[in-house]
């Protein structure tokens, strides 16, 4: 079993949920963000997941955007971000993800990109434009590296999509609360519950929820429905403002007894 | 014998690589497609419009001054610029439209770069009272600006775009975004052959016209199919229109003209199937300039209508097979070619379709005089010419 499946069992023996921070690699720079890691994991993440600055974001809004962006004209590269995260991610007592667009992957080699984010103390991937029809090499490489795979389902996805989708996922799956692209909202989307049901009942792997969640009290709502709550947006919002980590590690924190321990 | 499979590959190039978000939109779209096109009412309408709207058939004119002046195959140029607003974007957003009409679809979406599809998507939305939001680069909107009044004449919203490098590629990203959030709504009109399953097959299909028309046209001026067929390639639609109707004619060679901008040797151009590898962007699999790391390059053509990092999945494919061949030409020798076009014809290319007629007049020289090209006009240089003035008189090209 992947370090990500993992996380999840020991969370569900324990009848709790995984929290998961998603933070861009490189932003608000380098050292920073490798500084992030550790403080998302001290403020009570259970997984943590690290974005690849890419130029066009077809899943993302403005501030995931604008995060890439910056990260990209600070000079971050993949091999940049290994070197600079690779060594706390090993240290951390939790296992770490990696969120790219699929020509990041496909540029370096499917294998080798695999290998080196193991390597590298990583322990899944998630591939937002990479539809599970399309992944055979990724999976088989997963399997030989054991690194978890998630693919995105979202509340327009078919029945069958969402059969396909949680078959290839090795760690859990990851639902879309929303129709649109990431980025904090205001309300939970009202067709939520029966959408998560409706996974439900095509698996029994765990689920977490991402995409426009921002305020504990969505966590907590969501955390009556699914395994996990992922958290982007709202992270990235507060590194963005002065004393950006310690803000989004207090942010983390109360997200965390939100939904408990 | 179609090349596309049910999963829209184009060989290894094409399918969707899209959030499983898009999915749902893109089957609508493309279950909407293939049941439309062979409807005879959609047909009669297409027709009607194509006829009596966009000017068609547009001539096949033969060029026998530039003929004689190059000595070698005869030339014939398609006259997709004499199309109502100047190219051959119509044909493709006109085809959209009533797909989207029958979607009962009424917020219109797109991208532009010059502003040639979008005020192409402008007049279909006005011609059918559909809203039309265009998605433009800021730096676009900057550069182009009498387009973007002549979209806004024409009843369009354009919204300029301020991320990635505020061009094109960043306006492709802004639609499928508004898509992703609107789709109950709203229908993306994509302005090449390029994107997610079914576009490149949806816009090849509207812009087949192009090589139906020259192939009745050819026959019956010349008793004969041509030898060699020649078009410019931005994301592909135009060369797409005139070249697939041909492909099971082996005779016929297909040739595709790509910007070289300042120089293959220099990073300034944007000449994807020539110096590009595989890659995704925008959602499909296809040539693409791109870095080591997978990030698409800033590409750059004097003509804004070609410089686009990707190119057409069906493109890709005739390259790899060999259908089709893809070469190259400079600004300097497109902004010639269009000089003597306008001397020589008294045409006035569009700065995208001189690379073709650049190319013809290199290849064509050389040619036995029996041999027959054609090339795609795919539009006219009304639109270049204070752009033209300025490169002469600062000689800067
Ligand atoms: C006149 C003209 N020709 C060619 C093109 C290139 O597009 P495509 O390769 O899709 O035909 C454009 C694009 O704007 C154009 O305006």
């Amino acid at each position: 079993m992947n370090r990500v499946a993992e996380c999840f069992e020991l969370k569900r023996r324990q009848n709790q949920k995984v929290l998961i921070p998603y933070m861009m690699g490189g932003y608000p720079n380098l050292p920073d963000s490798a500084a992030a890691l550790e403080i998302l994991a001290e403020a009570g993440a259970d997984l943590i997941e690290v974005g690849i600055p890419f130029s066009d974001p077809l899943a993302d809004g403005p501030v995931i955007q604008a995060a890439g962006q910056q990260a990209l004209t600070n000079g971050c590269t993949f091999s940049r971000l290994m070197q600079e995260l690779g060594p706390v991610v090993k240290a951390l007592p939790i296992p770490v993800m990696m969120m790219a667009y699929y020509n990041i992957i496909f540029q370096r080699g499917v294998r080798r990109f695999v290998e080196e984010i193991k390597d590298n103390g990583f322990s899944g991937v998630i591939v937002p434009d990479l539809p599970p029809e399309e992944a055979d090499e990724l999976r088989d490489a997963g399997r030989e590296f054991e690194i978890g795979l998630s693919f995105l389902v979202a509340p327009t996805s078919t029945s069958q999509r969402i059969r396909s989708a949680s078959h290839g996922s090795t760690g859990f799956i990851y639902a879309v609360s929303l129709k649109g692209v990431t980025g904090a909202r205001e309300h939970l989307p009202p067709e939520l519950p029966e959408f998560l049901q409706r996974i439900r009942r095509q698996t029994d792997k765990p689920v977490a929820v991402g995409f426009g969640i921002a305020q504990p009290w969505q966590a907590q709502r969501i955390a009556q429905m699914a395994d996990g709550i992922i958290v982007g947006s709202a992270v990235i919002q507060r590194m963005s403002e002065e004393q950006g980590l310690k803000s989004a590690g207090m942010f983390l924190r109360e997200m965390r007894e939100a939904i408990g321990k | 014998m179609s090349t596309l499979e049910k999963t829209g590959f184009f060989g290894e190039y094409g399918g969707r690589f899209v959030p499983d978000a898009l999915n749902p939109v893109l089957d609508e779209i493309k279950e909407a497609f293939y049941h439309f096109k062979d409807d005879p009412e959609f047909q009669e309408e297409l027709n009607y419009y194509f006829k009596n709207f966009v000017g068609r058939p547009s001539p096949l004119y033969f060029a026998e001054k530039l003929t004689r002046a190059l000595g070698g195959a005869k030339i014939y140029l398609k006259r997709e610029d004499l199309n109502h607003t100047g190219a051959h974007k119509i044909n493709n957003t006109i085809g959209q439209v009533l797909l989207a009409k029958r979607l009962g679809k009424k917020r219109i979406i797109a991208e532009t770069g010059a502003g040639q599809h979008g005020v192409a998507t402008a007049t279909a939305c006005a011609l059918f009272d559909m809203e039309c939001i265009i998605y433009m680069g800021e730096e676009d909107t900057r550069r182009q600006a009498l387009n973007v009044f002549r979209m806004e004449l024409l009843g369009a919203k354009v919204v300029p775009v301020t991320s990635g490098t505020r061009t094109l590629k960043d306006a492709v990203d802004e639609a499928l975004n508004d898509l992703i959030a609107n789709y109950q709504t709203t229908y993306y009109m994509l302005g090449s052959a390029v994107g997610p399953d079914p576009y490149p097959e949806m816009v090849k299909y509207f812009q087949s016209v192009i090589g139906n028309e020259t192939k009745e046209q050819i026959k019956e001026a010349e008793g004969r199919l041509p030898d060699y067929v020649i078009a410019c390639v931005g994301g592909g639609s135009n060369a797409i229109g005139l070249f697939a109707p041909f492909f099971n004619d082996p005779s016929v060679k297909m040739i595709g003209v790509e910007p070289a901008g300042r120089g293959l040797d220099t990073p300034d151009h944007a000449a994807t199937l020539s110096k590009g590898t595989p890659g995704i962007i925008h959602g499909f699999k296809c040539y693409l300039l791109q870095d080591e790391k997978g990030e698409p390059l800033p590409v750059y053509s004097v003509a804004a209508g070609l410089d686009y990092p990707g190119v057409g999945p069906e493109h890709s494919y005739y390259k790899d097979i060999g259908r089709a061949e893809y070469v190259t030409i400079t600004d300097k020798e497109a902004i010639d070619a269009f000089l003597k076009l306008s001397k020589i014809e008294g045409i006035i290319p569009a700065v995208e379709s001189s690379h073709a007629i650049a190319y013809a007049m290199k290849f064509a020289a050389g040619l036995p005089k029996d041999n027959i090209v054609v090339v795609n006009l795919s539009g006219r240089g009304d639109k270049d010419v204070a752009e033209v003035a300025q490169i002469l008189q600062n000689k800067s090209i």
